[in-house]
């Protein structure tokens, strides 16, 4: 079945966060370079998408229990797989097999489920990050006409990227935490241009973050100049996640939800960090927040973002069952 | 079949913009274009962006929803200056939040352009002149990058000049771009070109026209798209003669606009009302536009050349004026607020007029209009408006003899508002200003005063059969007041539209606390310039259901959204609140003593001294012009109204002082004092044995992040167990004694402007009395901070030692505060200032308070408390439960 078809008769699951899994794996560095990298000029603690090819089975082990728990849909480990994310660790020429690699992981586990539950389709969606750079904002606060980043920098990094992703098996590709819209924009018309030259229908998932109780993202777009500046493509759908909690995110959820004719998603964090930085909301409290969601059917897609676990996910994944999803067609003028 | 509608075009900067059937006309401003302005061009050559970073913010400022860039000139590269500059811009939130028109004529400046815009922005332009395989490749990347398009109607065999060929032209492009590149119908835009008139050329008589009915066509026959055009170019034979160039462009826009263009570029300096165009010019002027006679072109030549062009200087004093006729000098006074012809001009109408009725419903009415219209573009700011007002009732108490012998029927109002500020309440000044703004708009307003108590309102509503009840109130009683009020409406079954204004009023509790108990529409609206316009909305006619539903949907989305944002957060009780308080290190201070211990009067205190300790912001701010003192003298756009205001306030400060209009007095006194718990005890005597009086603080309960403490003002008090002495101190100032029966002598002479002035600098007076005061209790009276030595701005930012927090306020919202204050210093008997029923003080320009001394005190909000905080409190006030929830009610945790 094709995902529309499922999204216009069930609210999906999306995963849950990949950091906060790999952390209780007390990960050091030479668990990091694995047999491969174990001569790197620099140090690549931290590099938690690099685990793609040198801790494949952990990578899985995660996705298995996110699958478990009942998600539909779950994320590559390719957050920052861009050569723009990796030249902090002098990996920039790695950013295509990254992505190759992670798809391909991801792919082989949903295949093992859907020989347990042929019935059941399951979906990776290729994670495109925002990169650690703003094509909109200037890192200099004297100098606020400079860039650190120009949109075609992005664009080529982005193409590499979304190349592996699909060459790797990717059933979506899920553009994510966009706090600068000009990098999503960026990112859209690097996938727009492979789609072209390769025919292909795969469809894009755009999901931007708000960053603070202002209701706007860091580059200081309302919601609304949030979503007309992502209409020119077609998307699958559109949302939020990260930043927030899913109570702080839910009046921007429902925003764009009375807006938009597309589908609407949401993974909202666990809560807001503690003093120490740590995300401490329980999956129970988290599945009540996202109760309210469901009731006043406002998504087609939920998950969880930092701090979230596969308790979380099932959870989550267990009120959604209960629950009929938002029919985008009720606004066709929008 | 029913029309299909029509969908709108969506752009966006920081924030979004809508184009669709209900927008008018979305204005683009056009003075970042290099080829367009000389100044522009000059700061972009000399590489001066910070410059031409201010032109992009008055063009915002000024009411541009859009901003061309464009960087087209030969001694520029065009690449690096669009990419500069729209860098720059975009770290500008106020200019950042509408859309940018990427203009160029080059493809990569275009190319350039899009690629630093984050927001949905318009190309413009791209044409068929070039061949379609560069038009579709063009507008298949602009597609891409995510961009509106502008299409000019060009072609291979050149520009469209024709009806025929722009109709032409504008199909072809369309049906390519919808067809082959699949580009969204309302993100096409089209510019059917705007040519001069009045060349002499045969083949330009049409030009005009044909753009009109190219404008028809297209809106009519080309699905969603929109049609824009850059005006000024029309009237390029008359470079030179601005007077018969802005009559040509108003009357060219309001051709154009009704045949469907609903975007342009126009220079609103370049441009004239439509209708204060004299009859005669605008004749000749739509003779040439609309191609009405053979020889419209020489006679609008013919007649040009007798029209001077006047450059409009208002900063000279100019009577030219009077030399117009009768309507406009009218129309003229009241728009600029002279009133010293006025008497005079209302006769000479009166002669004219059958009846006097007339010269209202007349002349006064157009030129208030006039004035309504102004205020509503944002081109008259809130003083000029009550200027106008005084000068319109100057006229209208003119000729009020004359209607009254003529019995005549008297006016026809657009509606009746009736305005009030509720029981127990003294606080006028905005609702007089909302007043005065109505009336201005052909309002009839029934002023009941202040302190009015609900039966009469509704009373008064029932028989003037109003259509509208303003309720203002300035102190948090007033807000129970209010749901008093409108629950009594709704319980009469009362359906009348009620506004809500004043200081403590906010939408939140208009949304949470009225809007669910009353069946009528409730709005809170809180400054005067939204007055007019939810008023107007609130009884059109046909309109008025509409928008009541919407603003129903508003305030209900709003309490939802408001009641999900504070039930998030966590209270502690009032003993764990209790047990964080602030602990201050009572062993290493010794409170200073004061000279003398015990009341102190001051009877008549000179004014003159009080002059220079005044705050003037929050005096602008009760005009509605924002912005910190003394910036704001030299803001853009309001700069020049608050100078002129400012002139007028001193003015009138000076009479103030100098014929003592008003009169100063204050009582005050230092005391023995010790907390216990979270209350205050003040000895009569420093032996310490026998207590006056008591204060109740009130604790923070909100839990606190970590090393935060739940603060209350007795933590500010050396607690009785550590046998330290300790001092309070409290105060009363007022200087509103005979503000009132001025007030009221301006308001006979219909001189609202006076009477709101007089008002408001004597609640300056007061605020800056209680400064002066506490300045001279830290240095003399108490002397706890001998070596003191700070500016007035100094003091108004209280960088200074010790705090006055006063009851009813922020630090300690319980107003039962003040008698206990009164009590201690027999206030009302020293110096006369009463407390009314909601415990407000009388005379309004009063200030009363506390004096805290420790170095750690600091103002706070109370914030939130709980139920058990509420019985302490009401056992410890000795007073019901329901009583105490009464006055603390702001304050309660919603259930």
């Amino acid at each position: 079945m094709s995902i529309i078809k499922e999204l216009e008769n069930r609210i999906l699951v999306l995963d849950g966060a990949m950091g906060t899994m790999i952390q209780n794996h007390s990960l050091e560095e030479e668990d990091f370079r694995g047999e491969r990298f174990i001569n790197h000029p620099c140090a690549l603690k931290g590099n938690n998408d690099l685990l793609s090819l040198t801790q494949p089975n952990i990578i899985k082990e995660i996705h298995r229990k996110y699958l478990d728990a009942g998600a539909d849909i779950i994320e590559t480990n390719t957050f920052s797989s861009t050569s723009i994310g990796m030249a902090d660790y002098q990996m920039e020429d790695l950013a295509y097999e990254l992505n190759y690699e992670s798809a391909k992981i991801a792919k082989e586990v949903c295949r093992e489920y859907l020989k347990k539950t042929p019935n059941q389709s399951r979906y990776v969606a290729g994670s495109i990050g925002p990169t650690n750079k703003t094509a909109s904002m200037s890192p200099d606060v004297n100098d606020p006409g400079f860039r650190a980043i120009t949109f075609d920098e992005l664009t080529v990094a982005y193409r590499e990227q979304v190349l592996g992703l699909i060459d790797g098996g990717s059933n979506l590709l899920l553009v994510e935490t966009i706090f600068d819209t000009l990098n999503a924009k960026a990112a859209l018309y690097a996938i727009n241009q492979v789609k072209e030259e390769r025919a292909l229908t795969i469809p894009i998932m755009v999901s931007g973050t708000i960053t603070d109780a202002s209701g706007r993202t860091l580059s200081g777009q309302t919601v609304e100049a949030f979503r007309i500046s992502m209409s020119h493509i077609p998307i699958l759908s559109i949302g939020f996640n990260c930043a927030l909690g899913a109570d702080q995110l839910l009046p921007y959820v429902k925003r764009l939800a009375n807006k938009s004719n597309l589908f609407v998603s949401a993974h909202p964090n666990a809560g807001l960090p503690n003093a120490f930085g740590e995300y401490d909301q329980s999956p129970e409290e988290m599945q009540d927040l996202i109760e309210g969601y469901l009731k006043q059917s406002i998504v087609n897609i939920i998950g969880g973002c930092c701090g979230t676990t596969p308790d979380h996910i099932r959870l989550i994944a267990e009120v959604a069952k209960k629950h009929i999803p938002r029919n985008p067609k009720i606004l066709s003028n929008a | 079949m029913p029309k299909k509608k029509r969908k709108p075009l969506l752009l966006s900067g920081l924030e979004p913009l809508v184009i669709s059937e209900s927008t008018n006309f979305v204005n683009i401003g056009e003075r970042t274009n290099v080829t367009g302005s000389r100044k522009f061009l000059r700061l972009i050559e000399k590489r001066k962006y910070n410059e031409a970073i201010e032109v992009a913010r008055e063009q915002v400022l000024g009411g541009a929803q859009i901003i061309d860039v464009n960087m087209d000139e030969g001694m520029i590269d065009g690449v690096q200056a669009m990419t500069t500059f729209l860098n720059l811009i975009a770290a500008e939130p106020d200019i950042a939040r509408v859309p940018v028109m990427i203009d160029s004529s080059k493809w990569e400046i275009i190319e350039a352009g899009l690629k630093v815009v984050q927001g949905k922005s318009v190309v413009n332009s791209i044409s068929l002149k070039e061949g379609e395989a560069n038009f579709l490749a063009q507008a298949a990347k602009i597609k891409k990058y995510g961009a509106a398009v502008i299409v000019m109607a060009f072609d291979e065999n050149g520009q469209a000049d024709s009806l025929e060929r722009r109709i032409e032209i504008c199909k072809r492009s369309y049906d390519l771009l919808v067809k082959k590149v699949n580009f969204a119908c309302q993100d096409i835009i089209f510019d059917p070109n705007i040519f001069p008139v009045a060349t002499g050329m045969e083949e330009h008589r049409k030009n005009a026209l044909d753009f009109f009915n190219a404008t028809k066509w297209i809106r009519e026959n080309l699905p969603h798209a929109s049609v824009s055009g850059g005006v000024s170019n029309v009237s390029f034979s008359f470079r030179g003669n601005n007077t018969v160039r802005e009559a040509m462009h108003a009357s060219f826009l309001y051709h154009a606009i009704q045949h469907g263009m609903n975007m342009g570029i126009v220079n609103p300096t370049l441009l004239e009302v439509y209708d204060q165009v004299p009859k005669e010019l605008m004749e000749h002027v739509e003779d040439v536009l609309l191609n009405r006679r053979k020889d419209a072109t020489e006679r609008l030549l013919d007649y040009a050349e007798n029209v001077v062009s006047v450059k409009k200087d208002r900063n000279k004093q100019d009577d030219t004026w009077r030399k117009e006729n009768l309507k406009s000098r009218i129309t003229y006074a009241l728009v600029n607020g002279i009133d010293s012809f006025i008497e005079e001009d209302t006769e000479a109408a009166r002669k004219e007029a059958n009846q006097p009725i007339e010269v209202i419903e007349g002349p006064l009415m157009d030129g208030m209009n006039v004035v309504g219209d102004f205020f509503g573009a944002g081109k008259m700011f809130l003083p000029q408006v009550v200027k106008s007002a005084r000068v319109m009732k100057k006229s209208v108490a003119y000729l009020q003899p004359f209607i009254e012998s003529e019995k005549n029927e008297g006016v026809q109002f657009s509606g009746k508002v009736l305005m009030a500020t509720v029981k127990g309440d003294v606080h006028d000044i905005g609702k007089n200003i909302v007043s005065v703004v109505l009336a201005c708009n052909n309002y009839e307003i029934i002023d009941l005063g202040v302190m009015v108590p609900p039966e009469i309102i509704i009373e008064r509503a029932i028989k003037e059969e109003v259509d509208i009840i303003g309720l203002s109130g300035l102190i948090t009683p007033s807000l129970d007041e209010m749901v008093y009020l409108v629950k009594e409406l709704d319980r009469q079954n009362i359906k009348i539209p009620v506004l809500i204004g004043g200081a403590t009023t906010s939408k939140a509790h208009t949304a949470v606390k009225m809007a669910p108990v009353y069946k009528g529409p409730i709005i809170h609206v809180n400054d005067a310039s939204r007055a007019v316009a939810v008023v107007s909305n609130l009884l059109q006619k046909d309109k008025s259901l509409q928008y009541i539903l919407k603003i129903k949907e508003e305030y209900e989305e709003f309490k939802e959204k408001f009641l999900e944002r504070t039930s998030s957060k966590t209270y502690l009780t009032l003993k764990q609140a209790q047990e964080n308080a602030l602990k201050i290190d009572w062993n290493n201070f010794t409170p200073t003593a004061p000279k003398k211990i015990g009341g102190i009067s001051l009877l008549d205190f000179p004014l003159e001294e009080l002059v220079s300790y005044i705050d003037w912001s929050p005096f602008f701010r009760s005009w509605d012009l924002h912005g910190k003192y003394p910036e704001i003298l030299t803001d853009k756009l309001v700069g020049e109204q608050t100078q002129s205001l400012f002139a007028d306030a001193k003015t009138m400060l000076t009479q103030i002082v100098e014929e003592k209009w008003l009169i100063a007095k204050a009582r005050f006194g230092i005391f023995p004092a010790n907390s216990i718990g979270d209350d205050i005890e003040v000895y009569s005597s420093e032996d310490r044995k026998n207590v006056q009086v008591t204060w109740l603080s009130l604790r923070q309960q909100l839990k606190k992040t970590k090393n935060q403490p739940n603060i209350a003002l007795a933590d500010f008090i050396a607690p009785k167990v550590t046998e330290i002495k300790d001092y309070i101190g409290a105060f009363c100032v007022c200087t509103g004694f005979g503000s009132e029966e001025k007030a009221k002598a301006f308001e006979e002479q219909n001189d609202d402007y006076s009477s709101i002035m007089i008002k408001a600098l004597a609640d300056r007076l007061a605020e800056a009395f209680a400064e002066y005061l506490h300045h001279k209790v830290r240095k003399e009276y108490w002397g706890y901070a001998l070596n003191e030595k700070l500016t007035n701005e100094e003091l108004i930012k209280e960088t200074y030692k010790g705090i006055r927090p006063a009851p009813g306020y922020p630090a300690c919202p319980d107003h039962l505060e003040k008698k206990t204050l009164w009590e201690l210093l027999k206030v009302e008997d020293e110096i006369g200032v009463k407390l009314t029923e909601s415990l407000a003080m009388w005379p309004a320009a009063s200030v009363s308070g506390y004096y805290f001394a420790h170095p750690e005190a600091k103002y706070f909000g109370l914030g939130k408390i709980k139920e058990d905080q509420l019985l302490s409190y009401s056992q410890r006030r000795k007073i019901s439960l329901d009583k105490a929830r009464k006055w603390l009610n702001p304050n309660l945790i919603e259930d």
